[in-house]
């Protein structure tokens, strides 16, 4: 079954033309489109690895079928910094050790991006651990990631627009 | 300026950031499923569904016939592989599976490959051949089959080993506990699940495959597909997480390279994650019994510690866990022991800690156990029990500041203020709450790395060694040694590494990385600096000239005599009027076997464990671990703390949480996945708090580097269980501790 | 995964009208789509309801009573401050399931819909009755031990897994479906069948029935001021229930004047139990009585595959959260929603 969508992906309007109704969102964007910044870590949803931002809201690409998305904004971490300037959770991440193998990393920083849009957080540590609790990190940086949602959450509050960055 | 900067330099122990920080918040770092070369085909293979018997029947012409299929690869048409799968071509080899036959060994077995143009094909073509077995019974229990006699648990560690006399020491004892204890089966779950990407150009061959162990992995290919190991080319710039998986060239990678060959265009195989759990490696169930006594004064008369090990049909691997008692505490005698038992499971491998995670979980129990029973504190039993050399050996450490471990990790946590009994301290919303701790231990081995310096005639300088970064922070900390080795700041120090054409930059594992291809780098660098003495005290227009005799140190770019800082020569200058545009030195590492001979070398640690239980529930909840260790020179605090921190939550994870549950019928681990395997999620981690002990060690290796990424588990598993045991009365013997183990309790 | 055609209506007659026997409809896709990657569910058309005009809205009617339509995403009913108001527990519930990127995707209808966690119903290669009838239930006599302890039979011992639909049934939620023949109604407690002997009958909906709404009464309202969800489970967060519990009750000079108990996880649909209500109701509340309300709750439970002590759970946490409720709603969500690690924080009425 073949057919078509538009996406807006990363702020650039994308017409694609698919063959495969079986396809994700995660493998669109790994296998299809070169975009290989968004990490599959359990294809189930059972991770977080492969979280990306769809309509501003921080969802598993690996349960999202391609075909559903029609007309949808997509985010990815490919989408996150202005050129060189980093987002203030990507810097966070880079400031508080926030990561190790950085395998996990992509699918956090869009999670906690989501969280702190989320507002229901703040920053009080024990609401991050249970908002970023849908990224598994094997590693376990888990105290740098805490530490670095709380850092970016206070800024962007801040400044809400990121324009610090 | 301190000792430490003028044997060091001034880059190694900085708090730096990660250098490949920013690839990987954006996206860009690029793992080994990101590659996509032009014409790749996608390669699923089919896990068996039964843990032990025969493949009887593939649907093979369904999953042919399925849009995008390519090729179906099954044991009949197996292409001929060059190098025998049984074979072991390197230390570190295991017998793989590569669809020698139709027999089933274990449930996740590869038993047929499918090619296809997308993955989504592949996968559906894989399904489509709906494999029927002749099923056996399948053993996956430790009670499943008779032990066997073992020599040699884990590579080569020792199986049976006295000290003394155990049967006068059990005969002296006026204390002993008798405990025995069960640890599951565990997989690693790096969150990068082994992947590779193949392309073959004649007897050429370059992978994008994550390794722990570039140019040991290159060998093993070679000898597998009958070719140089110089013809191939292994990409390996980051691992997402590697954990001791990733060292071993494993079955499913093998295929996939196979078929690439076959197809004649790229493939890639990335294993789902249900895969991830069996053709990989994991750490093997353990039952350990351990007998301590101690006398009236509480010193251990004997530490005699038994214990019976998983493996494999076809392999022999097995958890080395009862030689953790064999370096920690002092003991009038100690015996180590070591059964094994065969199980229709994949081989075990080495999993972070591999023997030390299990024997120090057990051993750390039991040393509580038996403090409880003499009526002692438990951290004042372990101080009166601190070896002050090597039990048994009698050797010196190099260095062992556990000592001080105990008393800053106990001030730090508050231990002072621990009431004995049990069951006795509440939180204020009503939580049972106990503290525990364990004594951390882990060897500092180092293994073998090479490397090579250029040094340009911008003063800027390129380092290179096949080295590995899965997180621990290889990038960051390998440079900083560099740049001290050749006597630059960081930023004109450009490291290299990832890559098999580079030096051997050794085998990252065993706690022994950084030291190793660390020590390599910094001999190269040296090398460039001692070149450059050469050069500049044979210029008659260098300020060095006829100082050949001196000594010289190199920091910040420029030469100069030691201890005179008006007397230098910058690097860009000697290169200048030598003519050069580069000058290249190399360098390596390796420990003398003197040293290894006349000290015991090891990390040390303590851990310190609150736990909250539910009263009613028996919900548990770590709320703060606290630990202290002492590791020789941390070379970045920053990134060493974060591996500490990852260790000891894959100790709460041991503790608590993961385990492997096997279905009895078909032997299929039923949990092979990251909902019910449960690692822990952030909101399992509350306070967390690394102290580091500075060891200033001149005997464990040329930089005084002990390592830092094992020992976190150790001590950590120990100190929460026994703050479970000190929250609620109740003594849980088997890991995970769940909250059912309470309940039943009751 | 088998191939599938797509189709995206956008009514919810024609939804029906493209229904099939061989046609699944996917809401979030989280439970769906999961189970198509494992092979469980091969569906040979998928029908995307969420483009459905009109089922995304959340409705109160003048007399407080609540309809959800079944597109609201699990995320979005949580936060929604005058529903949460009304129904805390429910909102608790929510935000103790799964993971903030899933209860962004999931659908109200998707979670009512939610199969089994059984991974022998997951795992194509195992005998279940409920996903292949016929051919067996590998649970029995298997590994799993979070089996089903009340209604479970011969043929399955499955549980339902969802957070949400436990105190729906405590608050008498009412869920509207349109199908081949029509609309019709269905208490949310009827939605969901025990297995007897037909477990691959998941629900009382007839084949083609979509669920459109969700009606919470307005009754449920009267609740809100003691009401909790507690979930028991084996990681502070991100994990299904070994056991849950939701309790609500209206109190009245110092006594019980209605309560509400449902339990999660512990069947193949949430338990609602009316005999340990009826106890509750005119007593005063306390720890005895909440033992004695939790003990009847548990009546007829009996271990399905070596899991006796889920029985003891379930009536501890049962009497935990009848005790949680009477100690009053807490005034902001807690951080940790419905966990035992949360529930003396922030108290209203403490």
């Amino acid at each position: 079954m073949s057919f078509q969508i538009t996406l807006t992906l990363n702020g650039t309007a994308r017409e694609i033309a698919l063959d495969d109704t079986r396809v994700t969102l995660l493998d669109l964007l790994r296998e299809r489109l070169e975009m290989p910044g968004t990490k599959k870590g359990c294809d189930r949803g059972q991770c977080g690895a492969c979280t990306v931002l769809v309509d501003g809201r921080r969802i598993n690409s690996c349960l999202t079928l391609a075909a559903t998305l029609d007309g949808a904004e997509v985010t990815t971490i490919e989408g996150l910094a202005r050129g060189d300037a980093l987002h203030p959770v990507q810097q966070a991440f880079i400031d508080n050790d926030g990561l190790q193998c950085g395998y996990c990393t992509p699918g956090q920083i869009m999670s906690a991006v989501g969280l702190i849009a989320e507002g229901t957080a703040g920053d009080d540590p024990e609401r991050i651990r249970e908002g970023m609790s849908g990224n598994i990190c094997r590693c376990a940086a888990y105290h740098g990631i805490t530490l670095a949602v709380r850092q970016a959450a206070r800024q962007m509050d801040n400044d809400p627009k990121g324009d610090a960055a | 300026m301190p000792d430490t900067l003028t044997r060091f330099g001034s880059n190694s122990g900085q708090p730096t950031t990660r250098r490949d920080g920013i690839a990987k918040v954006t996206g860009q770092a690029t793992f080994a499923a990101d590659n996509h070369p032009e014409g790749m085909l996608h390669a699923v293979y089919v896990p068996a569904g039964i843990a032990r018997g025969r493949v009887a029947h593939l649907e093979v012409e369904a999953a042919r016939a399925h849009p995008g299929v390519t090729h179906v690869i099954t044991p009949g048409n197996r292409p001929d592989l060059p190098g025998d799968p049984d074979a072991k071509p390197t230390r570190f080899s295991f017998r793989i599976e590569v669809l020698q036959d139709d027999t089933v060994r274990y449930a996740g077995q590869p038993i047929a490959l499918v090619l296809a143009e997308t993955l989504e094909a592949a996968t559906e073509g894989a399904r489509l051949l709906a494999p029927r077995y002749e099923a056996e019974p399948p053993r996956t229990g430790l009670d499943d089959n008779a032990p066997f006699a073992v020599e040699e648990p884990g590579f080569g560690a020792p199986g049976d080993t006295v000290h003394g006399d155990p049967e006068a020491g059990h005969a002296a004892a006026a204390t002993s506990i008798d405990a025995t204890y069960d640890t599951p089966p565990q997989y690693h779950n790096a969150m990068e699940s082994h992947a590779v990407v193949a392309q073959w150009d004649g007897d050429r061959l370059t992978l994008d495959t994550p390794s722990q162990a570039l140019a040991m992995s290159c060998a093993a290919y070679a000898h597998l597909f009958g070719i140089e190991a110089a013809d191939i080319t292994l990409r390996s710039p980051y691992l997402g997480g590697g954990f001791g998986s990733k060292a071993i060239p494993n079955g499913p990678m093998v295929l996939a390279i196979l078929a690439a060959r076959e197809a004649g265009r790229p493939v890639k195989l990335s294993l789902t994650r249900r895969q991830m759990f069996g053709p990989v490696g994991h750490r093997g169930a353990t039952r350990q019994r351990l007998r301590l006594g101690c006398d009236a004064d509480g010193r251990l008369t004997v530490i005699d510690h038994e214990t019976l090990a998983a493996t494999s049909t076809f392999e022999t691997f097995l958890e080395s866990a009862s030689n953790a008692s064999q370096g920690l505490y002092a003991s009038s005698a100690i015996r180590s022991a070591h059964q094994g038992v065969r199980l229709d499971v994949g081989t075990p491998g080495p999993m972070r800690a591999p023997g030390e995670a299990s024997g120090s979980a057990a051993l750390e129990c039991a040393m509580d156990e038996l403090a409880q029973a003499a009526g002692i504190d438990p951290l004042e039993f372990r101080l009166r029990n601190y070896a002050e050399t090597e039990p048994g050996t009698g050797k010196p450490y190099s260095s062992k500041a556990l000592r001080e471990c105990y008393a800053r990790g106990a001030e730090a946590f508050g231990w002072a203020d621990r009431p004995a009994r049990p069951g006795t301290m509440r939180s204020t919303d009503g939580k049972l709450v106990g503290w525990g701790m364990g004594t951390a231990f882990f060897p500092s081995p180092m293994f073998a790395a090479e490397a090579r310096a250029t040094l340009r005639a911008d003063g800027s300088a390129t380092l290179e060694t096949g080295g590995a970064d899965m997180g621990q922070g290889a990038w960051t900390a390998l440079a900083q040694i560099a740049a001290d080795g050749i006597g630059l700041p960081l930023d004109r120090v450009e490291l290299r590494s990832g890559l098999s054409t580079l030096p051997d930059g050794g085998v990252a594992g065993g706690s022994g990385h950084t030291a190793t291809a660390g020590g390599a780098l910094h001999s190269a660098g040296g090398d460039v600096v001692r070149q450059l003495s050469e050069l500049a005290s044979g210029q008659p227009d260098s300020p060095l000239f006829g100082a050949g005799n001196a000594t010289f140190e190199a920091r910040g770019g420029r030469l100069q005599i030691a201890g005179d800082d008006g007397r230098g020569d910058a690097f860009a200058d000697i290169l200048a009027r030598a003519g050069l545009s580069e000058l290249t030195g190399s360098g390596s590492a390796s420990r003398p076997d003197a040293d290894s001979r006349d000290y015991a070398m090891n990390s040390h640690g303590a851990v310190f464990a609150e736990v909250a239980v539910d009263p009613d529930l028996g919900q548990i909840r770590v709320r703060r671990l606290v630990g202290a260790f002492a590791a020789g020179r941390i070379v970045n605090p920053r990134l060493a703390e974060s591996q500490l921190m990852g260790g000891m939550i894959w100790g709460l994870s041991f503790a608590l949480h993961e385990a492997a549950v096997h279905d009895p019928r078909s032997g299929r681990i039923l949990n092979a996945d990251l909902a019910e395997y449960r690692v822990p999620v952030n909101a399992d981690v509350q306070g967390l708090e690394v102290i580091t002990v500075e060891e200033d060690d001149p005997h464990v290796n040329a930089l005084g580097i002990k390592g830092v990424g094992e020992i976190g588990i150790t001590g950590t598993v120990g100190a929460i269980a026994n703050a479970v045991w000190h929250a609620t009365g109740t003594r849980v013997r088997r890991f995970p501790i769940g909250l059912a183990d309470l309940l039943a309790a009751e | 995964m088998k191939p599938f055609d797509f189709v995206q209506p956008r009514s919810a007659r024609d939804a029906v009208a493209q229904w099939g026997p061989d046609a699944a409809y996917l809401g979030g896709g989280t439970n769906l789509v999961d189970l198509m990657k494992t092979g469980a569910l091969q569906p040979a058309r998928v029908i995307d309801v969420t483009r459905l005009p009109g089922l995304d809205r959340i409705e109160v009617a003048a007399d407080g009573a609540v309809r959800i339509g079944a597109l609201v995403r699990n995320a979005d009913l949580a936060r929604d401050a005058d529903f949460a108001v009304r129904a805390p527990m429910v909102a608790e519930a929510l935000l103790a399931g799964a993971s903030g990127q899933l209860r962004n995707a999931a659908t109200l209808g998707g979670n009512l819909m939610q199969h089994t966690r059984c991974p022998y119903f997951m795992e194509p290669d195992a005998a279940c009755n409920r996903r292949a009838p016929g051919t067996g239930c590998d649970a029995i006599g298997g590994a799993w031990d979070n089996a089903a302890i009340l209604g479970h039979a011969p043929s399955c011992i499955a549980t339902n897994p969802s957070d949400l639909c436990v105190p729906l049934a405590a608050l008498d939620a009412v869920v509207e479906v349109e199908g081949p023949d029509g609309a019709r109604d269905i208490a949310l407690e009827e939605l969901h069948r025990l297995p007897g002997d037909a477990p691959e009958r998941e629900t009382t909906l007839a084949p083609g029935e979509l669920i459109v709404a969700l009606r919470l009464p307005a009754e449920a309202a009267a609740f809100a001021g003691h009401a909790r969800y507690l979930k028991v489970r084996e990681r502070t967060s991100y994990a299904f229930a070994l056991v849950s519990a939701a309790a609500a009750m209206r109190l009245e000079g110092g006594r019980i004047a209605e309560a509400r108990l449902a339990l999660g996880a512990v069947a193949a649909k949430p338990w609602r139990a009316r005999t340990a209500e009826k106890m509750l109701a005119g007593q005063p509340p306390g720890p005895d009585l909440f033992a004695r309300a939790a003990e009847a709750a548990l009546a007829g439970a009996a271990p399905a595959e070596g899991n006796g002590w889920k029985i003891d759970l379930a009536r501890r946490t049962a009497a935990r959260a009848l005790a949680a409720a009477a100690a009053g709603t807490p005034e902001r969500m807690p951080a940790l929603p419905a966990s035992p690690f949360s529930l003396s924080e922030d108290l209203s009425h403490a």
